[in-house]
C-alpha cells in the first residue's frame, strides 16, 4: 500500500478527519505499517505502552486478563484507534489486543501521538469524545452489570 | 628501596661502566683529531710550499715509525718510505683524507653509544617508575591524577635519555678543552691570562646565580604543565557530569586562567633566559675588549712584544666556544636535575608494597586451608573518624558469610580490608598467622578473590577481560623461528640492560588449570556455567549476533552456515513466517533492502570501501551511465527530495517525526528545498557531479515496503537486477577485493552473523519479527551444538575504554564472572551488582551459591548484601552498625535475638 492510498484510509479514521492531507501524509510516513497473524498479540496486558495503533483493516479483540483468565471486554473494529490509554496515562497497557483475522495497523509512536495532539486541538477534542464515548458505554454496561447483581441478590 | 634522589648518582650508578668506557674513546678520538690539525699546516708548508724539497730530486721520508720511548730511548720500528714531492702531497693528503674518516667514525661511534646509552637510561627510568606505580600503597591513589602520572612517565622524565650520555663525556671533553686554551694563554703572557681567567670566574659566579631564577620557573613550568594534563583528564571524565550541572564555562574559565599562568611562566622563562645569554655572550666579548686594551697599552709601553699579543688574542678564540658549550650543558644538567627531582618527589614515598611480594610465581599455588582470621581491625576514612571499630572476626575457609547493615555501617570497609583495597590502620588480617598484607600477591591474588561494584575493564576483548584474572604469570614458552628467535634474544638482551624484566607478552598467560579446565579448548565450556550463573550468557550471545566475525579465528562458522541457513528456513515455515524474512537471490529484486543493497547485491569490506569511494569508481560510474540506471535513479531521487521537502518543511527540526526519515536530516531539508529549485527539470547529466550525488544518494537509500512512496516499478526493479549482473560480470580487480558478494554457500565476514544466518532482510511491517527470529536463530546454535562458537564470537566484542562499551550492568556482571573464574577459596562480594534490580541480584545469588559449592569444591564466601531477602543461603549472619559488628551467628540465632537483623528483615 502506499502512501497516498494510506492517507486516504486515514482520512476515514474520525479521529483524523479534521486534519489537514499534508499533515496525514506525515504521520502516515512517520509510523510504521505492521501486520500481525491471526491470533498474535498487538500488545499484551502490563506491557510497557509506547504507541497507539490504527487499525486499518481487519479486526481484533480486547481482552482483559481476571483471575487467571481471560475475558473479552470488546471488539476493535476497521478505522479505529487501540492502546491510546497507555500512552495519555503513563500507564502499562491495561488490556491485551489480539488479531481475530490478518490485521494491518499502523503504529504512531507516543511521542508522534502527542506532537499531533499539540498540534490539532481538533484531534485531542475528537480523543477527548472517543474516550468520553468509551466511559458512556463502559458505565451503561456497570450499570447493567450492577443492576444484574442486584437483582441476583434479592 | 628509596629512590637516589641525585640526578648525576642515578645515573653513574646504572651506567658507571658504560660512562667510563666511552670517556676511553672520547680520550682515543682525541689523537687523531689533533693530529689532523697540524696536518695542514705540514701540506702546505712541506709538499705546496716546498721546504725540504729545495732540491728537485730530494725525498722525505713517509711513516718513519721510531718514538721515544721513556727509560728505553729511541726505537727504530719501520724506517719508512722515500717519497719525491709530489709523492708526498698525495700521501699527506691521503693521510688527511684518511684522519677524517676516522674522525668522522669516532664521532659517529661516539653518537650512537651515548644515544643508545641515553634510550636505555630512559626506558630505565620509566620502568621503574611504573614499577613504583604497580606498588604504591592504595591510599596513595586518593592523592594522584591518573593523567599527571602518565606526563611524568611520557614527558617529563624524557630529556633524561638526551642528557644521559652527555653526563660525564660532556664536561670532561669541554672542560679539557677550555682548560688547555687558558693554559695556552696563560703560557703566552701570564697577566693577560689572569684577566681572562678572572673574566672565567666571574661567568662562573655570575651565570649560576640567574639560573637559579630559571630553574624556579622551569619547575614551575614543569608543575603547572602536569596539573593541566591532570585537569583535561578530569574534564575528559567528567564531562557528563559537567553537561548535567552546565559547568562548562567554569571549566573553560579554569583551562583559561591555567593557560594564562602558564604563559606568563613561559614567557618569564624566555626573557630570562635570553638576558642570562646577553650577559653570557657579553662577557665573553669583553676579554678580546680588554686584550686590546691592556695588551695593546703594554706594547706601546714596550712592555709586551706584538707577537705575544697576536699569539695571546688568536689562543683565545679557542677559549669562548667550549667555555659557552659548558654552561649550556650546566644549564641542561640543572634542568634534568630539577625535572628529575619533581618526578622524584612523586614516585619516593613511604609504604611501598615491597618488591617480594609481587614476584612472578609460575607454579600453582596451594589452597588456603587456614581460616581467615581479622583482628582488631580498625579503618578510618580521610578525616580520621573510625569506620571500622576494632572488629575481631575468624572466618573458616568452607563457610558462608552474608555481612548485613546499612550502607557504612562497616560492612564495606571490612570486606574492602578482605579484598586488601584499603589498609587497616591498626590490626591484622591473617591468614594461618601471616599478614596478608606481607603474603605474596600470588597468594592472596589467586586463593582469595575480591569483587565490588566498582568494575574495572581494560580496552580490548571481552575474552581478554573475562580471562585478565587468570593471567599471573607467562606460563609457556613460547618457540621462535629464524629471524624472529633472532630479535626475541635481542629484545631479551636489551630489556636486561635497562633492568626490565624479560616476562614474554606472547606466551600464554591464561592458567586453564586455576579454572578447572585443561587448556583453551575446553574453558569455554568450563566458564559456560559461571556466565549463566551471572546471566551474561544472554548479552554476550547478542553481541556474537551484532558483530562481524572473524573467520580466521572461528572457521567453523564458514563450514555451517549453509545447514544454519537451512535451518533457519526449515524453522521459519514451521512457524508460519516464511514471508517474515524476504531471501537474497541474484535473479530478484530485495523489496526489503534499499536500491543501495540490491545493486551492490553485497556488503563492502569495511576499512576498504566506503558508499563514497565506490560512486567515486571510474567502473561503477560507467555501469551506472551505461544502463541509464544514473537518469532513472535521478529522477527518482528528485521526487524522494520533493516528497521530503513537502512533508517535513514546516516542521520545527526537533519534530519527533524526523526520527522515520532515514535519508536525510532535519538540517538538510533547506538545502534540499533550494536544490530542488535549481534542478527542476534537470537530467542527470545536466547537473553537477555533486547535485547529481546528493539527489542518486536519495534513491539509493529508498526502501519501498518503510517509505511507500511508490516510485519503485517493476521496470526499475528489474533494471536495477540486470544492472547488478552487468556489474558483476566482468568486476575489476581491486573492486572485487573490496566487496564481498552475496553468496548463499558463503559466510561473509563484513556482515553481521545475525545478517549471515537470515541471508536476507526482515520484513519491516512484521510485529516483534526481530525478537522471534533472535530466539529461533539461538534455538538453531543449541541445536547444532555452536552455541559456544557463537559464545566466542561475542567474546571478541571490543568493549572499549574502561569497558564504556559495555552498559553498566553488563560490566557489573562480568566482573563477577572473572572473579569467579578464578576458583578461589575465599570470594568477598562487596555489593559487586548495585545496578541491576533487587529480583536480579537475588537471582544471581541464588545462582551462584548453589553452582559454587559442587564436585568437593567448597570455597568460602563473604558477601555483603544490600538486604536480608536471601540471607538464609548463607551459614552466618554479620550485622554491623556504626563501625561495630553487633550480632553474629546463624539465620535462626541471630532472627531470634529481635535486633538489628529482624529489623532489617521486616
Amino acid at each position: 500500500m502506499l502512501l497516498k492510498d494510506e492517507v486516504e484510509m486515514l482520512r476515514r479514521v474520525p479521529l483524523f478527519s479534521k486534519i489537514a492531507p499534508a499533515k496525514l501524509k506525515l504521520l502516515a510516513f512517520a509510523s510504521e505499517r505492521l501486520n500481525c497473524r491471526e491470533g498474535q498479540n498487538l500488545f499484551r496486558q502490563g506491557d510497557p505502552g509506547d504507541a497507539a495503533y490504527v487499525v486499518l483493516s481487519g479486526t481484533a479483540d480486547v481482552l482483559v486478563n481476571s483471575n487467571g483468565d481471560e475475558v473479552k471486554v470488546a471488539d476493535v473494529e476497521q478505522n479505529s484507534i487501540v492502546g491510546e490509554i497507555a500512552i495519555l496515562c503513563d500507564v502499562s497497557r491495561t488490556a491485551t489486543v489480539r488479531a481475530t483475522s490478518r490485521l494491518e495497523v499502523l503504529k504512531i509512536s507516543k511521542e508522534n501521538f502527542l506532537g499531533l495532539m499539540n498540534d490539532f486541538p481538533d484531534m485531542a477534542v475528537e480523543i477527548m469524545r472517543v474516550l468520553a464515548d468509551r466511559l458512556n458505554h463502559t458505565t451503561s454496561e456497570l450499570t447493567a452489570a450492577r443492576a444484574r447483581e442486584q437483582r441476583a441478590t434479592t | 628501596m628509596r629512590m637516589e634522589k641525585g640526578l648525576a648518582r642515578y645515573i653513574w650508578r646504572n651506567t658507571s661502566r658504560q660512562q667510563l668506557w666511552i670517556l676511553a674513546i672520547v680520550a682515543l678520538s682525541m689523537i687523531p683529531y689533533f693530529l689532523s690539525f697540524d696536518l695542514p699546516k705540514q701540506i702546505v708548508n712541506g709538499p705546496i710550499q716546498g721546504q725540504g724539497f729545495e732540491d728537485v730530486d730530494a725525498t722525505r721520508t713517509f711513516m718513519e715509525l721510531s718514538p721515544t720511548l721513556p727509560l728505553i730511548g729511541e726505537v727504530h720500528l719501520f724506517s719508512g718510505f722515500e717519497l719525491d714531492r709530489l709523492q708526498t702531497l698525495l700521501a699527506l693528503s691521503f693521510v688527511f683524507l684518511g684522519l677524517v674518516v676516522l674522525n668522522g667514525l669516532f664521532k659517529f661511534y661516539i653518537n650512537t653509544y651515548k644515544g643508545r646509552l641515553g634510550e636505555r637510561m630512559l626506558r630505565r627510568i620509566r620502568f621503574d617508575l611504573i614499577d613504583r606505580v604497580l606498588r604504591f600503597p592504595p591510599n596513595q591513589f586518593k592523592k594522584i591524577k591518573s593523567a599527571e602520572i602518565a606526563t611524568m612517565i611520557k614527558d617529563e622524565v624524557e630529556p633524561l635519555g638526551g642528557f644521559t650520555g652527555d653526563a660525564f663525556v660532556q664536561p670532561a671533553l669541554l672542560g679539557g678543552q677550555a682548560i688547555t686554551a687558558l693554559t695556552f694563554i696563560i703560557l703566552q703572557n701570564f697577566w693577560l691570562g689572569m684577566i681572562a681567567a678572572s673574566i672565567v670566574c666571574v661567568q662562573a659566579v655570575i651565570i649560576p646565580r640567574m639560573r637559579r631564577r630559571l630553574l624556579e620557573l622551569g619547575r614551575q613550568r614543569q608543575l603547572t604543565a602536569r596539573q593541566l594534563s591532570g585537569r583535561v583528564s578530569e574534564i575528559v571524565d567528567g564531562i557528563h557530569s559537567i553537561h548535567a550541572h552546565d559547568t562548562s564555562n567554569l571549566e573553560r574559565a579554569d583551562i583559561a586562567q591555567r593557560l594564562g599562568l602558564i604563559f606568563t611562566i613561559r614567557y618569564d622563562l624566555y626573557q630570562w633566559k635570553f638576558l642570562v645569554k646577553f650577559i653570557n655572550n657579553f662577557l665573553a666579548q669583553v676579554t678580546p675588549f680588554l686584550f686590546y686594551v691592556i695588551g695593546g697599552y703594554l706594547v706601546l709601553q714596550g712592555r709586551l712584544d706584538v707577537g705575544q699579543l697576536v699569539a695571546v688574542i688568536a689562543a683565545y678564540k679557542d677559549l669562548p666556544g667550549p667555555l659557552k658549550e659548558l654552561i649550556d650543558w650546566d644549564q641542561a644538567r640543572q634542568d634534568v636535575q630539577v625535572k628529575y627531582a619533581q618526578v622524584v618527589e612523586q614516585f619516593d614515598i613511604e609504604h611501598l608494597v615491597p618488591a617480594e611480594v609481587q614476584t612472578v610465581m609460575r607454579e600453582p599455588v596451594e589452597r588456603l586451608a587456614a581460616p581467615l582470621v581479622a583482628s582488631n581491625l580498625l579503618v578510618t576514612d580521610d578525616s580520621g573518624a573510625p569506620i571500622l571499630n576494632r572488629v575481631s572476626i575468624e572466618i573458616q575457609p568452607n563457610e558462608t558469610i552474608a555481612i548485613l547493615g546499612q550502607n557504612g555501617a562497616g560492612g564495606e570497609a571490612v570486606a574492602e580490608a578482605f579484598g586488601r583495597v584499603v589498609w587497616p590502620d591498626s590490626g591484622k588480617i591473617t591468614i594461618g598467622g601471616q599478614d596478608i598484607l606481607e603474603m605474596p600477591e600470588s597468594v592472596t591474588g589467586r586463593r582469595i578473590s575480591f569483587a565490588s561494584s566498582d568494575a574495572h575493564f581494560f580496552q580490548g576483548t571481552l575474552r581478554d577481560n573475562l580471562f585478565y584474572g587468570l593471567k599471573h604469570a607467562p606460563l609457556t614458552e613460547t618457540t621462535y623461528k629464524g629471524s624472529e628467535a633472532r630479535q626475541f634474544k635481542r629484545n631479551l638482551l636489551e630489556a636486561q640492560r635497562s633492568g626490565n624484566p624479560s616476562f614474554d607478552l606472547n606466551s600464554d598467560w591464561i592458567d586453564y588449570d586455576a579454572a578447572g579446565a585443561t587448556g583453551p579448548d575446553d574453558l569455554l565450556k568450563v566458564i559456560r556455567p559461571v556466565l549463566d550463573a551471572v546471566m551474561i550468557s544472554q548479552d554476550i550471545f547478542d553481541l556474537a549476533l551484532r558483530s562481524k566475525v572473524d573467520l580466521a579465528a572461528h572457521p567453523a562458522m564458514s563450514e555451517v552456515i549453509v545447514e544454519v541457513r537451512a535451518a533457519l528456513q526449515r524453522r521459519l515455515a514451521e512457524e508460519d513466517l516464511a514471508g517474515t524474512v524476504v531471501p537474497f537471490q541474484p535473479d530478484n529484486y530485495n523489496d526489503q533492502a534499499t536500491v543501495g543493497e540490491n545493486l551492490l547485491f553485497g556488503t563492502m569490506r569495511q576499512s576498504m570501501l566506503t558508499p563514497a569511494t565506490l560512486a567515486a569508481h571510474p567502473y561503477f560510474k560507467q555501469i551506472m551511465r551505461e544502463t541509464g540506471l544514473s537518469n532513472d535513479l535521478y529522477a527518482m531521487g528528485l521526487e524522494i527530495a520533493e516528497t521530503a521537502v513537502e512533508l517535513f518543511r514546516d516542521l520545527p527540526p526537533d519534530n519527533p517525526f524526523f526520527q522515520q526519515l532515514t535519508f536525510m536530516s532535519a538540517e538538510d531539508i533547506p538545502a534540499y528545498e533550494e536544490l530542488l529549485q535549481s534542478l527542476k527539470g534537470t537530467t542527470a547529466e545536466e547537473a553537477s557531479s555533486e547535485d547529481r550525488i546528493n539527489i542518486i544518494r536519495l534513491s539509493f537509500a529508498y526502501i519501498e515496503p518503510r517509505h511507500r512512496f511508490g516510485l519503485l516499478t517493476p521496470e526499475l526493479r528489474e533494471k536495477i537486477v540486470q544492472a547488478r549482473q552487468r556489474f558483476y560480470a566482468d568486476l575489476p580487480e581491486d573492486l572485487a577485493t573490496m566487496i564481498e558478494r552475496h553468496d548463499p554457500a558463503k559466510f561473509s565476514e563484513s556482515a553481521s552473523l545475525i545478517d549471515n544466518v537470515l541471508f536476507g532482510r526482515i520484513a519491516y511491517s512484521e510485529a516483534d519479527a526481530s525478537d522471534r527470529i533472535k530466539r529461533i536463530a539461538r534455538d538453531i546454535f543449541a541445536e547444532m551444538d555452536l552455541e559456544h562458537n557463537v559464545l566466542s564470537i561475542g567474546l571478541d566484542f571490543d568493549v572499549g575504554t574502561q569497558g564504556r562499551r559495555l552498559t553498566n550492568v553488563q560490566r557489573q556482571k562480568l566482573n563477577l564472572a572473572r572473579v569467579l573464574l578464578k576458583r578461589s577459596d575465599y570470594f568477598i562480594f562487596n555489593r559487586p551488582l548495585p545496578a541491576l534490580d533487587q529480583r536480579a541480584q537475588d537471582q544471581i545469588v541464588n545462582n551462584i551459591m548453589r553452582d559454587l559449592h559442587r564436585d568437593g569444591y567448597r570455597p568460602a564466601i563473604i558477601w555483603v548484601l544490600p538486604t536480608a531477602d536471601v540471607a538464609q543461603l548463607f551459614d552466618r549472619i554479620l550485622v554491623f552498625e556504626g563501625g561495630n559488628l553487633v550480632e553474629n551467628g546463624a539465620y535462626d540465632e541471630v532472627f531470634d535475638k529481635n535486633g538489628m537483623f529482624k529489623q532489617l528483615v521486616s
